[in-house]
Protein backbone atom coordinates (compact mmCIF):
# COMPACT_ATOMS: atom_id res chain seq x y z
CA UNK A 1 0.00 0.00 0.00
CA UNK A 2 1.34 2.89 -0.84
CA UNK A 3 2.29 5.86 2.11
CA UNK A 4 0.22 8.80 1.88
CA UNK A 5 1.34 11.69 3.20
CA UNK A 6 -0.71 14.15 4.55
CA UNK A 7 0.08 17.86 3.26
CA UNK A 8 1.77 19.78 5.43
CA UNK A 9 0.27 22.99 6.18
CA UNK A 10 1.24 25.99 4.98
CA UNK A 11 2.91 28.05 7.97
CA UNK A 12 4.43 30.82 6.69
CA UNK A 13 1.44 33.57 6.66
CA UNK A 14 1.45 33.06 10.75
CA UNK A 15 3.85 35.86 10.94
CA UNK A 16 1.51 38.27 9.36
CA UNK A 17 -0.86 37.17 11.74
CA UNK A 18 0.95 37.31 14.25
CA UNK A 19 2.28 40.84 13.53
CA UNK A 20 -1.49 41.79 12.91
CA UNK A 21 -1.94 41.16 16.59
CA UNK A 22 0.95 42.34 17.76
CA UNK A 23 -0.21 45.80 16.17
CA UNK A 24 -3.48 45.74 17.40
CA UNK A 25 -1.82 45.38 20.95
CA UNK A 26 0.58 47.78 20.36
CA UNK A 27 -1.31 50.65 19.88
CA UNK A 28 -4.64 49.74 22.53
CA UNK A 29 -1.80 49.34 24.85
CA UNK A 30 -1.67 52.42 27.60
CA UNK A 31 1.08 52.27 30.17
CA UNK A 32 -1.63 52.75 32.94
CA UNK A 33 -0.17 54.97 35.79
CA UNK A 34 -0.82 53.57 38.62
CA UNK A 35 1.27 55.82 41.01
CA UNK A 36 0.18 57.85 43.43
CA UNK A 37 0.78 60.56 47.03
CA UNK A 38 -1.81 58.58 49.48
CA UNK A 39 -4.30 60.45 51.54
CA UNK A 40 -6.43 59.40 54.09
CA UNK A 41 -9.96 61.84 54.62
CA UNK A 42 -10.76 62.74 57.60
CA UNK A 43 -14.01 61.25 59.07
CA UNK A 44 -16.88 63.70 59.17
CA UNK A 45 -17.54 64.73 62.45
CA UNK A 46 -20.17 67.18 63.90
CA UNK A 47 -19.69 70.13 66.33
CA UNK A 48 -16.81 68.74 67.69
CA UNK A 49 -14.13 71.41 69.49
CA UNK A 50 -11.06 71.23 67.56
CA UNK A 51 -8.26 70.79 69.94
CA UNK A 52 -5.76 73.62 71.54
CA UNK A 53 -2.57 73.95 69.63
CA UNK A 54 0.28 75.86 71.17
CA UNK A 55 1.10 78.18 68.59
CA UNK A 56 5.03 76.79 68.18
CA UNK A 57 3.72 73.18 67.84
CA UNK A 58 1.83 74.22 64.33
CA UNK A 59 3.50 74.81 61.56
CA UNK A 60 1.28 76.57 58.65
CA UNK A 61 1.97 76.41 55.39
CA UNK A 62 -0.55 78.39 53.21
CA UNK A 63 -0.17 78.82 49.66
CA UNK A 64 -2.12 81.27 47.86
CA UNK A 65 -3.74 81.86 44.87
CA UNK A 66 -0.42 82.79 43.09
CA UNK A 67 0.96 79.40 44.17
CA UNK A 68 3.01 81.41 46.55
CA UNK A 69 3.94 79.38 49.65
CA UNK A 70 4.16 81.33 52.81
CA UNK A 71 5.62 79.73 56.02
CA UNK A 72 4.44 80.20 59.75
CA UNK A 73 2.42 83.71 57.69
CA UNK A 74 5.57 85.17 58.24
CA UNK A 75 8.23 84.44 55.50
CA UNK A 76 7.88 83.22 51.76
CA UNK A 77 9.88 80.01 50.48
CA UNK A 78 10.34 77.94 47.66
CA UNK A 79 9.16 74.37 46.93
CA UNK A 80 12.31 72.94 47.06
CA UNK A 81 13.36 74.86 50.58
CA UNK A 82 9.95 73.39 52.20
CA UNK A 83 10.95 69.75 53.00
CA UNK A 84 13.75 70.73 54.68
CA UNK A 85 12.40 73.71 56.82
CA UNK A 86 9.07 70.92 57.58
CA UNK A 87 12.08 68.52 58.94
CA UNK A 88 13.01 71.00 60.97
CA UNK A 89 10.27 72.13 62.52
CA UNK A 90 9.23 68.15 63.42
CA UNK A 91 12.59 66.71 64.03
CA UNK A 92 13.22 69.77 66.93
CA UNK A 93 12.28 67.76 70.18
CA UNK A 94 12.05 70.95 72.25
CA UNK A 95 10.17 69.45 74.75
CA UNK A 96 7.48 67.09 76.65
CA UNK A 97 5.93 65.20 74.20
CA UNK A 98 2.11 63.30 74.29
CA UNK A 99 2.68 59.80 76.80
CA UNK A 100 3.17 57.28 74.52
CA UNK A 101 1.63 53.99 75.92
CA UNK A 102 0.82 55.19 79.31
CA UNK A 103 3.90 56.12 79.95
CA UNK A 104 4.73 59.93 81.29
CA UNK A 105 5.27 62.22 78.64
CA UNK A 106 9.12 61.99 77.70
CA UNK A 107 11.32 64.06 76.02
CA UNK A 108 12.05 62.86 72.32
CA UNK A 109 15.04 61.04 72.68
CA UNK A 110 15.40 59.99 68.97
CA UNK A 111 15.14 63.58 67.97
CA UNK A 112 17.93 65.21 66.09
CA UNK A 113 16.85 68.72 65.84
CA UNK A 114 18.10 72.00 67.51
CA UNK A 115 15.85 71.55 70.94
CA UNK A 116 14.70 75.11 70.48
CA UNK A 117 12.27 76.10 72.57
CA UNK A 118 10.16 78.15 70.03
CA UNK A 119 9.73 75.43 67.97
CA UNK A 120 7.82 71.93 68.48
CA UNK A 121 7.95 69.99 71.34
CA UNK A 122 7.68 67.12 70.03
CA UNK A 123 7.22 65.03 66.85
CA UNK A 124 3.77 63.47 67.99
CA UNK A 125 2.73 67.17 68.74
CA UNK A 126 4.16 68.64 66.05
CA UNK A 127 1.11 69.38 63.54
CA UNK A 128 1.82 70.46 59.68
CA UNK A 129 -0.96 72.88 59.01
CA UNK A 130 -1.62 73.38 55.17
CA UNK A 131 -3.84 76.20 53.99
CA UNK A 132 -4.60 76.84 50.57
CA UNK A 133 -7.05 78.62 48.21
CA UNK A 134 -9.48 77.74 46.12
CA UNK A 135 -7.36 79.55 43.09
CA UNK A 136 -3.74 77.24 44.05
CA UNK A 137 -2.73 75.63 41.14
CA UNK A 138 -3.33 71.61 41.72
CA UNK A 139 0.44 71.15 40.21
CA UNK A 140 1.84 73.32 43.29
CA UNK A 141 -0.72 71.73 45.86
CA UNK A 142 0.36 68.47 45.08
CA UNK A 143 4.20 69.43 44.96
CA UNK A 144 3.73 71.47 48.88
CA UNK A 145 1.71 67.40 50.01
CA UNK A 146 4.59 65.78 48.25
CA UNK A 147 7.61 67.54 50.00
CA UNK A 148 5.98 67.01 53.66
CA UNK A 149 5.43 63.82 53.21
CA UNK A 150 8.72 63.30 52.04
CA UNK A 151 10.25 64.85 55.18
CA UNK A 152 7.93 62.66 57.18
CA UNK A 153 10.03 60.05 55.06
CA UNK A 154 13.04 61.13 55.39
CA UNK A 155 12.68 60.94 59.32
CA UNK A 156 11.50 57.81 59.27
CA UNK A 157 14.01 55.89 57.25
CA UNK A 158 16.90 57.65 59.24
CA UNK A 159 15.59 56.70 62.41
CA UNK A 160 14.63 53.14 60.87
CA UNK A 161 18.10 53.06 59.64
CA UNK A 162 19.48 53.80 62.80
CA UNK A 163 17.24 51.05 65.06
CA UNK A 164 17.05 48.65 62.33
CA UNK A 165 19.98 48.92 59.81
CA UNK A 166 17.30 48.83 57.29
CA UNK A 167 15.15 52.04 55.43
CA UNK A 168 11.56 52.30 56.29
CA UNK A 169 10.79 52.20 52.64
CA UNK A 170 12.38 48.50 52.08
CA UNK A 171 10.85 47.40 55.33
CA UNK A 172 7.46 48.59 53.53
CA UNK A 173 8.31 46.82 50.61
CA UNK A 174 9.74 43.37 52.53
CA UNK A 175 6.84 43.68 54.57
CA UNK A 176 4.58 43.83 51.84
CA UNK A 177 6.64 40.36 50.35
CA UNK A 178 7.11 38.63 52.97
CA UNK A 179 4.80 39.91 55.94
CA UNK A 180 5.93 39.03 59.29
CA UNK A 181 5.14 40.22 62.55
CA UNK A 182 8.84 41.57 63.33
CA UNK A 183 8.88 43.92 60.47
CA UNK A 184 5.45 44.83 61.60
CA UNK A 185 6.23 46.10 64.69
CA UNK A 186 8.79 47.83 63.73
CA UNK A 187 6.92 49.64 61.19
CA UNK A 188 4.14 50.39 63.96
CA UNK A 189 7.43 51.46 65.84
CA UNK A 190 8.64 53.83 63.75
CA UNK A 191 4.83 55.13 62.49
CA UNK A 192 4.53 56.08 66.22
CA UNK A 193 7.66 57.85 66.70
CA UNK A 194 7.03 59.86 63.77
CA UNK A 195 3.47 59.88 63.09
CA UNK A 196 2.22 61.87 60.50
CA UNK A 197 -0.09 64.85 60.99
CA UNK A 198 -0.96 66.90 58.19
CA UNK A 199 -4.15 68.78 58.70
CA UNK A 200 -5.65 70.55 56.29
CA UNK A 201 -7.65 73.70 56.45
CA UNK A 202 -10.84 74.71 54.45
CA UNK A 203 -9.26 76.92 51.29
CA UNK A 204 -9.73 80.70 51.24
CA UNK A 205 -12.30 81.45 48.68
CA UNK B 1 32.39 17.57 -15.05
CA UNK B 2 30.30 20.44 -14.32
CA UNK B 3 27.37 18.03 -13.06
CA UNK B 4 28.49 18.38 -9.60
CA UNK B 5 30.01 21.58 -9.73
CA UNK B 6 27.64 24.07 -8.41
CA UNK B 7 27.28 27.46 -8.93
CA UNK B 8 27.54 29.99 -6.46
CA UNK B 9 26.44 32.94 -6.57
CA UNK B 10 25.19 35.86 -4.14
CA UNK B 11 24.55 35.43 -0.37
CA UNK B 12 22.00 32.66 0.74
CA UNK B 13 18.75 34.04 1.96
CA UNK B 14 18.43 34.37 5.72
CA UNK B 15 16.45 32.06 7.71
CA UNK B 16 13.27 33.96 8.55
CA UNK B 17 11.85 30.88 10.19
CA UNK B 18 12.35 32.04 13.76
CA UNK B 19 10.37 35.55 12.75
CA UNK B 20 7.15 34.06 13.64
CA UNK B 21 8.23 32.74 17.27
CA UNK B 22 9.94 36.67 17.73
CA UNK B 23 6.55 38.45 16.54
CA UNK B 24 4.97 36.02 18.81
CA UNK B 25 7.53 36.68 22.01
CA UNK B 26 6.01 40.25 21.47
CA UNK B 27 2.51 39.64 20.96
CA UNK B 28 2.68 38.01 24.09
CA UNK B 29 4.95 40.67 26.22
CA UNK B 30 2.17 43.20 25.14
CA UNK B 31 -0.79 41.12 25.99
CA UNK B 32 0.20 40.27 29.56
CA UNK B 33 1.29 44.11 30.25
CA UNK B 34 -1.75 46.00 28.03
CA UNK B 35 -4.73 47.73 30.06
CA UNK B 36 -7.48 48.24 28.70
CA UNK B 37 -8.67 51.75 29.56
CA UNK B 38 -11.95 51.45 30.66
CA UNK B 39 -13.69 54.57 30.23
CA UNK B 40 -13.30 56.79 27.47
CA UNK B 41 -11.87 60.10 28.17
CA UNK B 42 -14.42 62.79 27.69
CA UNK B 43 -12.36 65.50 28.97
CA UNK B 44 -8.53 66.33 27.61
CA UNK B 45 -5.96 63.77 28.38
CA UNK B 46 -5.15 65.35 31.74
CA UNK B 47 -1.73 65.84 32.43
CA UNK B 48 -0.63 64.28 35.97
CA UNK B 49 1.53 66.39 38.00
CA UNK B 50 4.87 64.89 39.26
CA UNK B 51 5.62 63.55 42.79
CA UNK B 52 8.40 61.90 44.25
CA UNK B 53 6.64 60.12 47.55
CA UNK B 54 4.46 58.08 45.38
CA UNK B 55 3.01 54.67 46.32
CA UNK B 56 1.59 52.13 44.11
CA UNK B 57 -1.92 51.13 43.90
CA UNK B 58 -2.20 47.72 44.88
CA UNK B 59 -5.43 45.87 44.13
CA UNK B 60 -7.08 47.73 41.03
CA UNK B 61 -10.15 46.21 41.42
CA UNK B 62 -10.61 48.27 45.04
CA UNK B 63 -9.81 51.76 42.76
CA UNK B 64 -12.37 54.13 41.25
CA UNK B 65 -11.24 56.91 39.24
CA UNK B 66 -12.19 60.11 38.91
CA UNK B 67 -11.14 62.15 35.93
CA UNK B 68 -10.59 66.17 36.56
CA UNK B 69 -9.62 68.40 33.36
CA UNK B 70 -10.75 70.96 30.86
CA UNK B 71 -13.47 70.34 27.94
CA UNK B 72 -12.10 71.61 24.92
CA UNK B 73 -14.06 74.97 23.86
CA UNK B 74 -15.72 74.89 27.26
CA UNK B 75 -14.27 76.97 30.59
CA UNK B 76 -13.72 76.11 33.77
CA UNK B 77 -12.80 72.32 35.64
CA UNK B 78 -14.57 69.64 34.54
CA UNK B 79 -15.47 66.21 36.46
CA UNK B 80 -15.66 62.95 34.70
CA UNK B 81 -17.29 59.84 36.48
CA UNK B 82 -17.20 56.41 34.25
CA UNK B 83 -18.13 57.69 30.33
CA UNK B 84 -19.78 61.03 31.47
CA UNK B 85 -19.26 64.52 32.55
CA UNK B 86 -20.76 65.17 35.84
CA UNK B 87 -21.14 67.16 38.76
CA UNK B 88 -19.85 67.58 41.97
CA UNK B 89 -23.03 65.72 43.07
CA UNK B 90 -23.15 63.20 41.55
CA UNK B 91 -20.21 62.02 42.95
CA UNK B 92 -21.76 60.60 45.95
CA UNK B 93 -24.03 58.44 43.40
CA UNK B 94 -21.06 56.77 41.67
CA UNK B 95 -19.07 55.88 45.36
CA UNK B 96 -22.66 54.11 46.24
CA UNK B 97 -22.43 52.73 42.66
CA UNK B 98 -19.43 51.58 43.08
CA UNK B 99 -20.10 49.64 46.48
CA UNK B 100 -22.54 48.12 44.86
CA UNK B 101 -20.44 46.39 42.81
CA UNK B 102 -17.99 44.94 45.81
CA UNK B 103 -18.89 42.72 48.67
CA UNK B 104 -19.22 44.29 52.19
CA UNK B 105 -16.15 43.63 54.33
CA UNK B 106 -14.68 44.98 51.05
CA UNK B 107 -15.87 48.57 51.42
CA UNK B 108 -13.46 49.85 53.53
CA UNK B 109 -10.64 49.07 51.23
CA UNK B 110 -11.69 51.13 48.62
CA UNK B 111 -9.69 53.55 47.36
CA UNK B 112 -10.81 56.45 45.10
CA UNK B 113 -8.09 57.77 42.68
CA UNK B 114 -8.04 61.20 41.32
CA UNK B 115 -6.68 61.98 37.76
CA UNK B 116 -6.96 65.59 37.83
CA UNK B 117 -5.16 68.14 35.23
CA UNK B 118 -1.86 69.96 36.86
CA UNK B 119 -3.77 73.03 36.15
CA UNK B 120 -6.92 71.98 37.75
CA UNK B 121 -8.07 74.51 40.61
CA UNK B 122 -7.61 72.93 44.62
CA UNK B 123 -11.22 74.47 44.76
CA UNK B 124 -12.49 71.63 42.56
CA UNK B 125 -10.27 69.23 44.37
CA UNK B 126 -11.38 70.55 47.44
CA UNK B 127 -15.17 70.12 46.85
CA UNK B 128 -14.29 66.69 45.56
CA UNK B 129 -12.48 65.71 48.82
CA UNK B 130 -15.88 67.35 50.41
CA UNK B 131 -18.19 64.90 48.51
CA UNK B 132 -16.33 62.26 49.40
CA UNK B 133 -16.26 62.48 52.86
CA UNK B 134 -19.68 62.80 52.95
CA UNK B 135 -20.43 59.53 51.81
CA UNK B 136 -17.43 58.26 53.82
CA UNK B 137 -14.94 57.20 51.18
CA UNK B 138 -11.96 58.31 53.13
CA UNK B 139 -8.95 56.93 51.58
CA UNK B 140 -7.91 58.67 48.64
CA UNK B 141 -4.88 58.40 45.93
CA UNK B 142 -3.48 61.58 43.90
CA UNK B 143 -2.77 59.91 40.96
CA UNK B 144 0.76 61.61 39.60
CA UNK B 145 3.58 60.85 37.62
CA UNK B 146 7.03 60.11 38.94
CA UNK B 147 9.40 62.80 38.85
CA UNK B 148 10.87 66.17 40.44
CA UNK B 149 8.31 68.29 41.87
CA UNK B 150 9.94 71.71 40.33
CA UNK B 151 8.29 70.20 36.98
CA UNK B 152 4.83 71.39 38.89
CA UNK B 153 5.84 75.02 38.82
CA UNK B 154 7.38 76.57 36.47
CA UNK B 155 5.58 77.99 34.41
Amino acid sequence: MARRDLPEINAGSMADIAFLLLIFFLVTTTMDTDKGISRKLPEKQDDIDPPILKEKNVFIVTVNRNNDILVEGDYFMTVDKLREEAIKFIDNGGGFGNPIDGADPAECDWCEGAKDPKSSDHPNKAVISLESDRGTSYGTYIAVQNELVGAYTFLRNRLSEKLYDISYTQMIKDNKNHPSLKLKDQITNIKKKYPQIISEAEPTK
Amino acid sequence: MSKFRKKKKGFPAISTASLPDIVFMLLFFFMVTTVMRETTLKIQKPQLPFATEVKKLERKSLVSYIYVGKVKGQGGDKIQLNDRISDVKDIKYFIFAERDTHSEDEIPLLTTSIKADIETNVGTITDIKEELRNVNALKINYSTLTGDVMKNISK
